[in-house]
């Protein structure tokens, strides 16, 4: 706790807007929709820029799907943007009929995913979603772990053909990447399907996704100070999931903690437990969110509430090396 | 290339008698193949005949050896259930061999038992659950209108589909964008898998409703082969929003033992069926011959 740094904070979602639009000059072939929540999904700016190419459906996902896929059909890479919980709720069946079985090159872009969204209420959170996207067949699923990494994810997404769930947040957060996609000095490169270790360490291995990728970085920090050396592994990509790279982890760590802004029922923590139960078994424990709904109130608030800060890292990393032989 | 463009040719008493030859040879090929497939939807198959023989024997513009040709009028089929009468058009038409008709719903098959725009040719759509297929038929207006094609989109829908919100949804957005190149055709046989539409769940007053939604209406009776080409001709013309025909049809028309009954929309006729349905629809072929 000695060193306090300014820290650049910005939304994903703001990230995704304004890369959105500079793709939208180079790419004559995107096409973006939405559900009346262009203002919050930052599409606005594309909407005002691309008048021609962006179609509102007011609140009706589904028909947004269907639509998306008819342009999709036509040669059109499709932005549809919404929050997460109706992107991959309301108009689930849609995305899996219409989008994802025909494997039409769609792109879900879902802003306002977990419980950091906040005050609005459990109508309005979203813990389910990486379950049940990623269960379907065709279908990627990205979740960014700060701004620099949603303008790379989308980026890529533009030139990746197939649909795709990209899953964003509300809340202005930590930005953990340099400008240039940098990590400490170290210039990065994102791939689809690539986790990257953040920090190389011995003793467990911190698996992070989303906003917890910077909660893992706390951790690091303060296990380190403990004398436990941890890896810290971003796994953007859920699906296709980096198994090489996690089974090495397990190899080289003996241990995994992952730690993500979900429910700990079908997300990233059962996705890396699927992964090494097969090739190379060791403990875990999982960080998320609980098997409930959580509740109105601050988003950072909520987070301490439902567990899902450094310190219930810390604590997950302890509990795992006790289990660890 | 191959591209079949007949459109602009008159409506000659050749055409009519040749459209009502093709409706009973898909008739015959639906039942033939959902009875050798020991599943699938024969009634409604039989209800959309005349109008997707009208579609792909007259109206549509499409290249059978070039299926994903840019130009192309799309067709989707949002009833997805009743795709027999669909593959047995397609086949006709060229788009892929007819012995594949005869693999329906069986392992390895180009033809899934709900369409399945991947798997086979000149299919626009994966449909079959119902409620989406007018969406997609938005989405590819849309694409039409941003790219400039002339192109025009045809979504056939079933009564008992539009039940879905979803439809609504699409039919809303439609009128809202103003789509004059998309034309929904509702197959309103009054029957769907429970029983009577009307029983079931009201959907009247129809043509108000979509009136309502900001679209033009026409309505037609569904089986006869004049009207319909009269009313896909009168729907080009209809500029600043989009058409819906509907079209009162029969579910299981042309078979006297299936018409007007609900338990076979969703089973094939046993063999002995079979013969009894194919004989009353070659009766009727060689009646056509004669007048």
């Amino acid at each position: 706790m000695s060193e306090v740094k300014e820290v650049k904070v910005m939304a994903t979602r703001d990230a995704y807007g304004k890369t959105l639009v500079e793709l939208g000059r180079i790419y004559k072939n995107i096409v973006v929709l939405d559900a009346d929540l262009s203002s919050s999904t930052r599409t606005k700016y594309f909407a005002k820029e691309f008048p021609d190419r962006f179609f509102n459906f007011g609140i009706a996902e589904a028909n947004m799907m269907g639509a998306a896929a008819g342009l999709a059909s036509c040669g059109k890479i499709v932005f549809a943007s919404t929050f997460a919980i109706f992107a991959s709720q309301r108009a689930y069946n849609q995305f899996r009929q219409s989008i994802a079985y025909p494997n039409l090159n769609v792109k879900v872009v879902a802003s306002h995913g977990g419980i950091s969204v906040g005050e609005d209420g459990v109508s309005h959170h979203c813990t389910e979603d990486i379950a049940s996207m990623r269960v379907i067949p065709n279908v990627t699923v990205i979740v960014p772990a700060d701004a620099v990494e949603t303008r790379e994810a989308v980026k890529a997404l533009v030139k990746h053909y197939g649909p795709a769930y990209l899953r964003l947040g509300r809340p202005k957060i930590p930005v953990i990447y340099g400008e240039d996609y940098s990590f400490e000095g170290r210039k990065l490169n994102f791939k689809i399907g690539e986790g990257i270790t953040l920090k190389d360490g011995s003793d467990v291995t911190i698996v992070a996704t989303g906003l917890m990728v910077y909660e893992a970085l706390q951790a690091f920090e303060e296990l380190r100070k403990e004398g436990i050396s941890a890896k810290v592994i971003n796994i953007h990509t859920i699906k296709p999931i980096d198994e090489n790279l996690l089974i090495k982890a397990a190899r080289e760590t003996g241990a995994i903690v992952t730690a993500e802004e979900h429910s700990v029922i079908g997300g990233l923590g059962s996705a890396v437990a699927e992964t090494i139960v097969q090739s190379y078994p060791v403990p875990m424990q999982f960080v998320g969110v609980k098997d409930v709904f959580a509740e109105s109130g601050p988003w950072k608030e909520l987070l301490k509430k439902y567990g899902l800060t450094s310190s219930d890292i810390v604590k997950a990393v302890k509990r795992v090396l006790k289990l660890k032989k | 290339m191959a591209i079949f463009d007949h459109k602009a040719e008159s409506h000659s008493k050749e055409l009519v008698q040749r459209l009502r030859r093709i409706a009973l040879e898909i008739r015959k090929d639906s039942l033939l193949m959902t009875t050798k497939a020991g599943s699938g939807h024969p009634g409604g198959s039989l209800s959309a005949a005349e109008i997707i023989a009208c579609l792909y024997f007259h109206h549509l513009r499409y290249d059978p050896e070039n299926p994903r040709w840019e130009d192309r009028d799309r067709f989707i089929l949002s009833k997805g259930h009743v795709c027999p009468a669909l593959y047995s058009a397609l086949s006709r038409a060229g788009f892929f061999p007819r012995e594949a008709l005869w693999t329906l719903r069986k392992i390895g098959s180009i033809l899934q038992g709900h369409p399945d725009m991947r798997k086979t040719p000149g299919v626009e759509a994966s449909t079959g659950s119902l409620g989406q297929g007018l969406s997609i038929g938005v989405g590819m207006a849309l694409a039409g209108r941003i790219d400039r094609k002339s192109y025009r989109v045809y979504v056939l829908l079933g009564d008992g589909e539009l039940d879905e919100g979803q439809v609504w949804e699409a039919a809303m957005s439609a009128a809202h964008y103003k789509l004059d190149n998309l034309l929904a055709i509702v197959d309103y046989n009054g029957l769907q898998l429970d029983g009577p539409v009307n029983e079931i769940m009201s959907i009247e007053p129809l043509a108000e409703k979509w009136r309502a939604f900001g679209w033009h209406v026409m309505e037609i009776d569904g089986h006869n082969v004049r009207q319909i080409l009269d009313a896909l001709d009168l729907a080009e013309r209809i500029k600043g929003k989009p058409t819906v025909i509907i079209a009162h049809t029969v579910k299981g028309k042309g078979v006297s033992f299936m018409e007007g009954k609900v338990e076979f929309h969703g089973k094939p006729l046993t063999e002995e069926q079979l013969k009894l349905a194919l004989k009353e629809l070659e009766l009727q072929e060689r009646l056509l011959s004669t007048s």
